[in-house]
């Protein structure tokens, strides 16, 4: 069989194994007074179809949070970045207030943040944006400040402008750095809108996001509609980091080694 | 640079890094134009940096170093450096790799385009202009990065160890490549290697460092007529001078205490 077909056989041979082991899991190792709290794959499945525009609009709301929070995290650190990486001295200043920022715990922040802002959307953005921050922050200036010694000497000795020494050549060779901090940042976007959501979100005039309904079905102990929660919390993720994966496909794959074909 | 004054003139020239010891001191050496000096010694004994101080990337610590009559700067538009590795651009093809110096200094796209395909042909690269750095060998790469230095039309070539890292025979051809361009082209070389041989077959003259700190120890003319060809190799001419030059570096390697 072909390597091609194999790479995508194995993955759905993998996945049918899974669901079977959860169903023999269900109902030959929980007890039937237990079982609830397992629920079978295909409830899950009907719990999803039941409380569809609920969760398709929790997800739009999660989504927008998610994806300006992120979308303000990246803009923001990577100007940060370029001012950190202009020398030792001004990140030995900044770095241990960027820690500060990443260590406090959403749970202390969501708080204030509803007192300063109120609860909703920009609480949510403003979580997120904090929890993509600092991994974004680290990568881009580390990127930044590994440029080739000797490069930079080229570039010196040709005449570069500041400007051009940073745009032609610290930034390009800083993308790979900067899509590690960018694929961490986009698997921390959608969790940090949910956590956000569920302490700092709006519940009001279905505003609500996906921590939101976490929160709602957990109190009324709906199993399966947690459970498909969680499930369309986890594509949500996917197709954020599937996004970065696809950006980071195009602006390296031409010469980035990671992307070297092997021969086979 | 006129014809008489000589291209680089070193007058006791020191170099020291902060507080440490000096790396290079009396420093004493003259270049003529088209002349072919080949700088050999222990690793460490301050090649790189005597490199370095005529691109006017570092400073001197003391004498006298004129390039072209006037004190070294690194903006200076008739000098080329190469580098022991590639250093090329990895996001930009061959082509545009070549070019990226000329485009920082503002060269017209059509003169860039000339002298691109002129530096391509004459490292004969031409049918790899659209290929990427990964995708060449690491000869190919060191060709792209000879032929960028070669668009700058340059009067004084710096050349750090440029084929170290290659095979032998990698290596003696790169070396009849860049002695045929030499034909072609004017210009002064100063040229870092750890090999006698190939210093031997490039140089018109060879000077031998020490290191701790780095000095000149001997300075031995190369008197084998040009153009040097793979005969040139067969030579007894040139195997005395290799012979020769290798004692004189192994007692240079032996007397230098090495740096831990
Ligand atoms: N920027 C620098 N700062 C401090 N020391 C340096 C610097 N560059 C080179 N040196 C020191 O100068 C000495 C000579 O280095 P180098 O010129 O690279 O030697 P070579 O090229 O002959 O191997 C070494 O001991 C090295 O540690
Ligand atoms: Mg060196």
């Amino acid at each position: 069989m072909s390597r091609r077909a194999l790479s995508f056989l194995l993955p759905v041979l993998a996945g049918a194994f899974f669901i079977g082991l959860w169903y023999v899991v269900r109902l030959q190792v929980i007890a039937a007074d237990q079982r609830f709290l397992l629920p079978a794959p295909d409830a899950i499945l009907r719990a999803m179809g039941e409380r569809a525009p609920m969760l398709w609009s929790a997800t739009l709301n999660t989504a927008t949070g998610a994806l300006l929070g992120f979308g303000g995290a990246v803009a923001l650190s990577f100007t940060l970045a370029l001012g950190l990486s202009l020398s030792p001295l001004v990140r030995a200043s900044f770095y241990p207030y960027l820690m500060v920022l990443q260590l406090t715990p959403v749970i202390v922040l969501a708080p204030i943040l509803i007192l300063w802002v109120g609860p909703g959307l920009k609480s949510v953005v403003i979580i997120t944006f904090l929890i993509c921050f600092f991994p974004l922050v680290v990568n881009t200036t580390q990127g930044l400040i590994s440029t080739d010694r000797n490069l930079v000497d080229l570039f010196r000795m040709s005449r570069a402008s500041r400007l051009q020494e940073i745009f032609l050549l610290r930034v390009p060779s800083a993308l790979p750095y900067f899509f590690t901090g960018l694929r961490i940042a986009a698997t921390l976007a959608p969790i940090g809108a949910i956590v956000g959501d569920a302490y700092a979100g709006n519940s009001g005039g279905g505003q609500g996001g996906l921590g939101f309904l976490t929160i709602i079905f957990s109190a009324q102990f709906q199993l399966p509609a947690l459970f498909a929660t969680a499930a369309v919390s986890c594509l949500l993720g996917f197709v954020f980091a599937g996004a970065v994966v696809g950006l980071s496909w195009l602006a390296l794959r031409q010469w980035h080694d990671s992307y070297q074909r092997k021969d086979l | 640079m006129s014809a008489s004054s000589p291209v680089v003139e070193f007058t006791d020239v020191a170099k020291r890094f902060g507080d440490a010891p000096p790396v290079l001191s009396g420093i004493t050496l003259c270049a003529q134009s088209n002349e072919f000096i080949s700088l050999i010694g222990p690793s460490g004994c301050g090649k790189s940096t005597l490199l370095r101080l005529i691109a006017g990337l570092s400073p001197v610590s003391g004498g006298k170093l004129l390039v072209g009559g006037r004190p070294p700067a690194q903006e200076a538009s008739d000098l080329a450096f190469v580098f022991q590795e590639p250093t090329l651009l990895p996001w930009l093809t061959v082509r545009r790799n070549i070019e990226v110096m000329l485009r920082l200094r503002h060269t017209p796209a059509d003169r860039r385009r000339a002298l691109a395909d002129e530096a391509l042909s004459l490292v004969r690269l031409t049918s790899l202009a659209t290929h990427y750095p990964r995708q060449l060998s690491g000869g190919q790469k060191m060709r792209v990065s000879i032929a960028r230095a070669l668009t700058l039309e340059p009067k004084l070539l710096l050349l750090d160890e440029p084929f170290g890292a290659l095979d032998e025979m990698t290596r003696d051809h790169l070396n009849e490549e860049l002695l045929a361009i030499r034909e072609r082209q004017r210009w002064t070389a100063f040229f870092v290697t750890h090999s006698v041989a190939e210093a031997v077959f490039l140089s018109t003259r060879i000077a031998v460092l020490a290191a701790n700190p780095g000095h000149i120890v001997h300075e031995v003319p190369v008197d084998l007529p040009y153009p040097r060809t793979p005969e040139t190799r067969l030579s007894p001419a040139y195997q005395t001078l290799v012979a020769k030059v290798s004692l004189l570096l192994r007692s240079v390697e032996v007397s230098t205490p090495h740096a831990a």
